[in-house]
């Protein structure tokens, strides 16, 4: 117990410079992934075929296959098949190449989230603009786009809470997250070794995070209460 | 001159000719309501004067101005279209309000978006604001609903509703404003608030084309009846006309299953 209360300080630094690195994944990833959600979402809708069906070919792939091997082949096939390693061997490089991987994952999963709320919103709300003289773009932005969001504030949220906790796969590619910086403390780092306990901090981590998110995207959902 | 003509409509969905040869024309502050069964074609005409269908031939004219030809792509063009359009107004069965927008949010939005191509509004932002602003609560009065401008649709009956998506097609100062069905969707006893505010847009010599299953109000308000089966018309005139005095036998046939209730 002694030990423990010595050896605390040294694991918080270590975990908190490495759930640093996994808050900065997970907004980043928000911010790229969800616009580009977006772009996914109407390129599978469009009525340009070529361009619907390699829409729905990207978004097939992406999520068939586990982001772990995305990020594996993202990252180290430049390196090994052009022998020219683009991202270079620093972390900067190893974040940079999670970033790209997780912000293509993510937005295909949330192209589908909004393919099925724009398409669940009745043909009358269209209908009712065109006939107002509204243009098209008009009546996606005033329109629909909040009637969207309030629909699919719940199954993004779900995608949300599962981001926080696959930010850790990219310690494949040896990023150094929460994770990576706990697990540190059982091979033996900073004159510890063989500790589990920081596992459990670790993971009290994330249930914290994940408990502001939650509370976060709830009081969107009530914000959005105001209309049916 | 006529407000509107309406020369050889005809549309098909895929190998159903749903309207075959519709021509007909009406004077500026007439209302003309469409009669006829389910599937006769009514509901398709009145989208096709608001170009949400587009025909597959035939012409539409508004005060003299051919804003459809089916000859002639350049008129079919969606750019083309929207302005147009405007020279009609639309008020759906389900009405169709945009729910997260109050009953006065709803009046007003078309006419702020359509405002902000005007070359003047950067200067007179306010002011046109104000004006519209005004003339919304002013045809929500109107319409009875001075006390619900601040009400967001689903706390709204579905008469107040509608009397909303009045309030909202009338905003654009349509020449032509079109009902499909207005109080199918309604409880017996909201039908009346809506068929009152129409009957006094009649009375203000507001051009109408109602279709409508209501036969006593048709009879009551319209000026010219038209009674439509399968995709064409079959019988048009005066109301006492058609319902008083009917020439074809699918026109009796029609009527009579109202006489009986």
């Amino acid at each position: 117990m002694e030990l423990m209360m010595e050896q605390m300080p040294i694991v918080l630094r270590a975990l908190n410079v490495g759930f640093l690195q996994t808050l900065k994944l997970f907004f980043v990833t928000l911010i790229g992934a969800l616009p580009l959600g977006l772009v996914i979402a109407f390129g599978s809708m469009s009525r340009f075929k070529p361009l619907s069906w390699l829409s729905r070919l990207i978004v097939w792939i992406i999520r068939g296959t586990p982001l772990m091997i995305q990020l594996l082949i993202l990252y180290f096939f430049p390196g090994l098949v052009f022998k020219n390693n683009i991202w270079g061997s620093g972390e900067s490089g190893r974040f940079m190449a999670a970033s790209i991987g997780f912000i293509i994952n993510y937005a295909c999963y949330f192209s589908e989230i909004y393919r099925g709320g724009i398409q669940s919103i009745p043909v009358g709300q269209e209908e009712a603009g065109l006939v107002l003289g509204m243009t098209k773009s008009q009546i996606f932005f005033r329109v629909k786009l909040l009637q969207m969001v309030k629909r699919i504030v719940p199954p993004v949220s779900n995608e949300i809470i599962t981001l926080v906790k696959d930010t850790s796969l990219a310690r494949i590619i040896a990023l150094q997250e929460i994770i990576w910086a706990g697990q540190a403390f059982m091979k033996g780092s900073q004159g510890i070794s063989g500790a589990i306990w920081p596992m459990f901090f670790t993971a009290f981590y994330y249930l914290i995070w994940n408990g502001m998110v939650t509370i976060l995207l709830g009081k969107l959902e009530k914000k959005l209460d105001y209309f049916r | 001159m006529a407000i509107l003509e309406v020369e050889h409509i005809c549309k098909s969905f895929e190998r159903t000719k749903v309207l075959k040869d519709i021509s007909f024309s009406m004077e500026k502050g007439q209302a003309l309501s469409l009669i006829g069964s389910s599937g006769s074609g009514k509901t398709t005409l009145l989208r096709c004067l608001n170009f949400l269908e587009q025909p597959d031939g035939g012409i539409i004219r508004v005060n003299g101005e051919t804003l459809f030809d089916g000859a002639d792509s350049f008129s079919r063009k969606e750019s083309v279209i929207r302005k147009k359009r405007l020279h009609f107004g639309l008020v759906f069965q389900s009405f169709h309000l945009f729910p997260q927008y109050t009953a006065l949010g709803n009046v007003m939005l078309a006419g702020e978006l359509l405002a902000k191509e005007r070359p003047d509004y950067k200067t007179k932002k306010k002011e046109i604001h104000e004006e519209i602003e005004g003339k919304a609560a002013a045809l929500l009065k109107q319409m009875g609903l001075s006390d619900r401008m601040k009400n967001y649709p689903h706390q709204l009956s579905g008469g107040q509703c509608q009397r909303v998506a009045i309030a909202r097609a009338l905003a654009l100062n349509p020449d032509i404003l079109c009902f499909d069905e207005p109080t199918s969707a309604l409880d017996p006893e909201l039908t009346g608030e809506v068929l009152r505010v129409m009957r006094e847009l009649a009375e203000r010599n507001m051009t109408m084309i109602i279709v409508t299953h209501e036969m006593a109000f048709a009879r009551d308000v319209s000026d010219q009846v038209i009674f439509m089966d399968d995709g064409q018309i079959m019988e048009q005139g005066t109301p006492d006309q058609v319902f008083g005095d009917p020439k074809e036998e699918r026109t009796r046939k029609f009527l009579a299953r109202y006489t009986e209730e």
